[in-house]
């Protein structure tokens, strides 16, 4: 080992920037893959192993507490079929206030309260995100949702003024039920508290059963369970299959992203690799020469250079798994707040993988170069090196020479073409990095813009609710648990205003720059099972329609605008009619349009008011959707128009786009990704860059004694590189345009719908423009730092450097 | 331009490379226009580095270095690459042409980094080419050339911006005799023409044929300098300035 343990460690130790750069570009390779790998282990199925990681509930049932006792209740956890069992927990439903005294938020849809003094256990081990879990009355934990917690944070106080003694919680934790049993926890003690007088109480029990594959096991499991307890006193269930539908499509849509993404991370790190190990086992075939002239056999020689590299390599590999976990943490959290599960980490076996992946890489990266030198007779290895073969690039040399431009900007474009190999991996590197960028930029537009479309559900700058606020808290206890804990019971409908008045008072408002009203209604097409939930629009819509992906927006009666999921129900295109089935009467409707939507899965459908009252359906507005005059102050306006209705008892409100969870976290996950692919791009080029310098410092110490200034030499070495990047530059972009044009359909088709133009074509002249320029700036920023080293080195040594 | 004028003045430089002992040690010298001075002396007593202040490549420890009334020691490193293009030639004993680059180019390369008019740079450099007997190599490579060749081609290239200052280390070293004395006959005719030579030699033939005076140091001193070569007819001081 000495001699050659020797050599490694001198090589190792003398190219220090090439060591550091090996360290940086393992480094940044490693933290990517993991980063990018974590995110496709976590993108799949991660509803399924957050479930099993929690013990999820595969059904929870609630209980009558008036027909059955919480021991008869405990005892269905012996039913056959059932596996595990919790409870039972007493629940009850209330509609909380969030603050107290002045600022109070009030019309919170109602919570579905448990009592439960653990948050472990056999069944829904529930994580907690914020905060702790309750330890005493007076305190409650919030259910987290895809969006974060509903309302409030920590150390908030929920008060119920319609409950005796109203009493007031404060907010200790926050926690995550992937089988989303409860909407908040409380103390068991606080329960009585919490119901109303004379109202019955309820148990939730939540079971895991041997069988609970299709919703067919969990009828049966339920048929059970009701038979082990007195005739009604079961009163409801839900199962976890409904939960897992939703979460398992929201991260299908992440999917298709997510691995373009981590193949374009994987792809480029697998070259950068490359590049930075083969140049650096290059860079030493002279070195090679004088080691074989001093007895080395080409196995020793391969083993020193591939010990060479692997030295830094492990540092920087080391370095990128401590660093890849570390920065998957928010990541991953986004990812789990967008999936609607509880916290993800870094699958162990990637911190394994990729370390052993990256190492092998360097291994076969420096053995095929450092073989091919050892193979060299030692005096053609003594022979190469200086500098490049003469010979190659001389017309290129030519032909810049005699552009009007400065000699030292002609010498660097010349460059590239004497060293053909080198040049192309520069490009390739500039390249990869441009088509991250592009990529990068055209998701996060796209995204954006598709999430400004599915606002469209909600247009307009304030909304009037037609119906009164309710006049009191709807009743103690909830009874339908089909449709999911949350969801709010049917309380008495309350009262809707005179919606015509309202248009009116809304219409001669100033500042009214538009206005109209749209009512949900459950209604049934012919040949579509079940109720289609139908969105009907009441005066001129056109500045707030949805997006369209075809045809056109309503613009005349019996007319409806349709999402992709309707069109492959029915078998209908844009431009056919379909028959909607009213009180009694039916009409002929035209599909003029479909648009992007994914309301009730995509099945939601948009109707002119025309349409609705064809078939005997009357449309009083729900809400009326206004547009603002520009230069009209909201907050004025909405006092004005506030007192305007007062006497028609509505209230109008501000209506802000919502950011989803999802967005966010696929922002945050592009833009991490993009700095990463860049970095590496800018790392490549770096390396490359030192190692031209470093075997031409000779020529560039002749130039600068010839009295090339510092900055003629950093222009040089500039313009060496900066020529290959624009061309990378825009060869990555119309890469990166297709691999987008590729990506955004595949995640609309995950979610069920098509992708309007809209938000496909976002690449518009001049960020195209300055994208081409990408792959100019990332070989410049890459080249700059060895430029200057170039520029700073001593001439008198360089002249003495053979 | 005046003959007394002086091209060198070098006054009491120490130059030391980390901890090592003096290269240079307060070494003063001056040289007048036209002379054309040969460094003599052991290997290691400070030549090369003499050469490197003269030419603003390095900066003494100590002292002051003037060339052609340009305080060489002060200059930034952008400010030293200005001086030297505009009145320093330099010849290696290894040439050190570009390989990339054609003959011609090599020979242009200074007047491009002036940024000199085009057609009279290429006059200039043909005149050259032409008077050192090169013009039929202008489009070769130099790595076809022999070594006499190449070191012609280094010398047309050091001359193209009329250097007040040509500076040659081991100009001969690496060529067998004919091509040497083809180069010492060179630096001769361009001595007798007026250029001011600094050259650094072991080459006591190209001394003698070619130095109007010689200097010999030792572990960075001056310890001769005579007028013509050392074994010169003058009898010149022989004490050390
Ligand atoms: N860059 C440097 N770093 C450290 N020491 C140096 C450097 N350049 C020269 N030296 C030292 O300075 C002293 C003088 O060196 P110099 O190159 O000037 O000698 P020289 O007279 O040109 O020798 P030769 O005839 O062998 O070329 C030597 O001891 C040398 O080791
Ligand atoms: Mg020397």
């Amino acid at each position: 080992m000495s001699a050659l343990g020797k050599v490694v460690r001198a090589g190792v130790g003398r190219r220090r920037v090439q060591t550091v750069v090996m360290v940086l570009t393992t480094m940044m390779a490693v933290t990517a893959s993991i980063m990018a790998g974590g995110l496709v282990v976590a993108s799949q199925a991660p509803f399924d192993h957050a479930f099993a990681r929690q013990h999820g509930a595969h059904l929870t049932g609630r209980f009558d507490g008036g027909r059955a006792t919480a021991a008869q209740v405990a005892a269905t956890a012996h039913t056959a079929g059932v596996t595990a069992a919790a409870g039972p927990f007493a629940v009850v439903t209330a509609s909380p206030q969030l603050g107290s005294g002045h600022v109070v938020m009030n019309g919170l849809p109602p919570l579905t309260i448990a009592g439960r003094a653990e948050r472990g256990g056999p069944v829904d081990a529930v994580t907690l995100e914020k905060g702790h879990w309750v330890t005493g009355t007076g305190q409650i934990v919030l259910a987290a949702t895809d969006n974060g917690p509903r309302f409030g944070g920590v150390g908030q106080t929920l008060s119920f003024p319609a409950l005796p003694g109203s009493p007031s919680l404060t907010i200790v934790g926050i926690a995550r039920s992937v089988s989303r049993t409860a909407d908040a926890w409380v103390a068991p003690a606080e329960i009585a508290a919490l119901t109303k007088p004379g109202a019955a109480p309820a148990y939730e029990m939540l079971y895991r059963f041997a069988q609970a594959r299709s919703s067919a096991d969990l009828g049966r499991g339920k048929d059970a369970l009701a038979a082990a307890v007195p005739p009604g006193a079961l009163s409801g269930t839900v199962s976890y299959l409904a939960t897992k539908h939703t979460a398992d499509q929201e991260t299908a849509t992440f999917v298709p992203f997510i691995v373009a993404f981590g193949v374009l991370g994987l792809v480029m790190s697998v070259l950068i690799i490359g590049i930075v190990v083969s140049g650096a086992v290059s860079a030493g075939t002279r070195r090679i020469g004088v080691l074989k002239s001093l007895g080395l056999t080409p196995g020793q020689v391969g083993r020193a250079y591939v010990g060479q590299a692997l030295i830094p390599a492990s540092v920087g590999t080391v370095l990128g798994v401590v660093l890849g976990n570390i920065a998957s943490v928010p990541l991953l959290a986004q990812a789990s707040d967008a999936y609607g599960t509880a916290s993800l980490t870094v699958a162990w076996w990637l911190d394994l993988a990729v370390p052993a992946g990256v190492l092998a890489l360097v291994v076969a990266s420096a053995l095929a170069p450092a073989l091919r030198a050892a193979r060299l007779r030692t005096v053609q290895a003594l022979a190469i090196g200086r500098t490049p073969q003469v010979g190659r690039g001389r017309f290129a040399a030519r032909a810049a020479a005699r552009l009007p431009l400065s000699r030292a900007v002609t010498l660097g474009l010349a460059g590239p073409f004497a060293r053909p190999a080198r040049s192309a991996t520069i490009w390739a590197a500039v390249a990869f990095g441009a088509v991250g960028v592009t990529f990068a930029f055209g998701l996060g537009s796209s995204l954006s813009a598709i999430q400004d479309g599915l606002n469209q559900d909600s247009p307009g700058q304030v909304t009037v609710n037609t119906f009164a606020p309710p006049p009191g808290p709807g009743d103690g206890t909830g009874a339908g648990m089909e449709a999911g804990p949350g969801a709010a019971p049917q309380p008495g409908r309350p009262a809707q205003a005179d919606t015509a008045a309202v248009a009116r008072a809304v219409a001669a408002q100033p500042g009214t720059a538009g206005s109209f009203g749209t009512m949900q209604k459950e209604l049934a097409f012919a040949g579509v099972p079940g109720a289609v939930s139908v969105t009907a629009y009441q005066g001129d819509s056109s500045w707030g329609g949805l997006q369209m992906v075809s045809g056109h927006w309503l613009d005349g009666p019996r007319q409806i605008v349709v999402g992709r999921r309707f069109l492959e129900a029915t078998g209908k295109h844009v431009g056919d009619s379909v028959t909607l089935e009213g009180d009694g009467r039916s009409a002929a409707v035209r599909i003029v349009g479909e648009a992007l939507t994914v309301g009730d899965s995509g099945m939601e459908v948009a109707a002119d008011a025309g349409a609705l009252t064809a078939v005997g359906v009357a449309v009083r507005p729900d809400s009326f959707a206004v547009e603002l005059a520009p230069g009209t102050d909201r907050g004025d306006y909405l006092r004005a128009l506030n007192s305007a209705l007062q006497p028609l008892g509505v209230e109008a409100f501000a209506q802000d786009s919502e950011l989803s969870a999802t967005v966010i976290a696929m922002d945050t996950m592009i833009a991490m990704l993009t700095v990463m692919l860049v970095a590496v791009a800018g790392l490549g080029v770096l390396n490359t860059v030192v190692l031209d310098t470093r075997e031409r410092v000779h020529d560039l110490g002749v130039m600068k004694a010839l009295g090339m200034a510092p900055r003629q030499t950093v222009a040089m070495v500039v313009t060496s590189v900066a020529g290959i990047g624009a061309v990378a530059g825009l060869a990555g972009v119309p890469l990166g345009v297709a691999l987008h044009g590729y990506v955004i359909p595949a995640m609309g088709n995950a979610a069920g719908t098509h992708i309007p133009p809209v938000d496909l074509h976002v690449y518009h002249p001049l960020p195209v423009l300055l994208l081409a320029l990408s792959g100019l700036v990332i070989a410049v920023a890459g080249a700059l730092l060895p430029a200057m080293w170039a520029a700073r080195t001593s001439t008198a040594v360089s002249l003495r450097t053979e | 331009m005046s003959s007394t004028a002086n091209v060198i003045d070098i006054r009491e430089v120490r130059k030391t490379y980390d901890e090592g002992p003096a290269a240079l040690d307060g070494l003063s010298l001056t040289v007048r226009a036209g002379e054309a001075l040969a460094v003599l002396g052991p290997s290691g007593s400070g030549k090369s580095t003499l050469l490197n202040l003269v030419a603003g490549l390095d900066r003494p420890t100590e002292g002051s270095v003037t060339v052609d009334g340009v305080r060489v020691d002060g200059l930034s490193e952008t400010g030293s690459a200005r001086f030297r293009r505009e009145r320093i030639g330099m010849v290696f004993q290894f040439f050190n042409l570009l390989d990339d680059l054609t003959v011609t180019d090599n020979v242009l390369l200074p007047s491009q980094l002036v940024g000199a008019g085009r057609a009279q740079a290429r006059a200039r450099a043909a005149e050259l080419l032409d008077h050192l007997g090169i013009a039929r190599h202008a489009r070769a490579y130099p790595g076809r050339l022999s070594g006499g060749e190449r070191q012609r081609v280094a010398v047309a290239r050091a001359l193209m911006n009329r250097p007040a200052l040509l500076l040659a280390d081991e100009p001969t070293g690496a060529l067998d005799t004919a091509s040497g004395a083809e180069v010492r006959r060179l630096l001769t005719e361009l001595n007798a023409d007026g250029q001011t030579i600094l050259l650094v030699t072991h080459d006591l033939a190209l001394a003698e044929a070619c130095a109007t005076r010689t200097i010999e140091l030792v572990d960075g001193r001056i310890v001769r300098d005579v007028s013509g070569h050392l074994g010169g007819t003058a009898g010149g001081s022989v004490v050390a300035r």
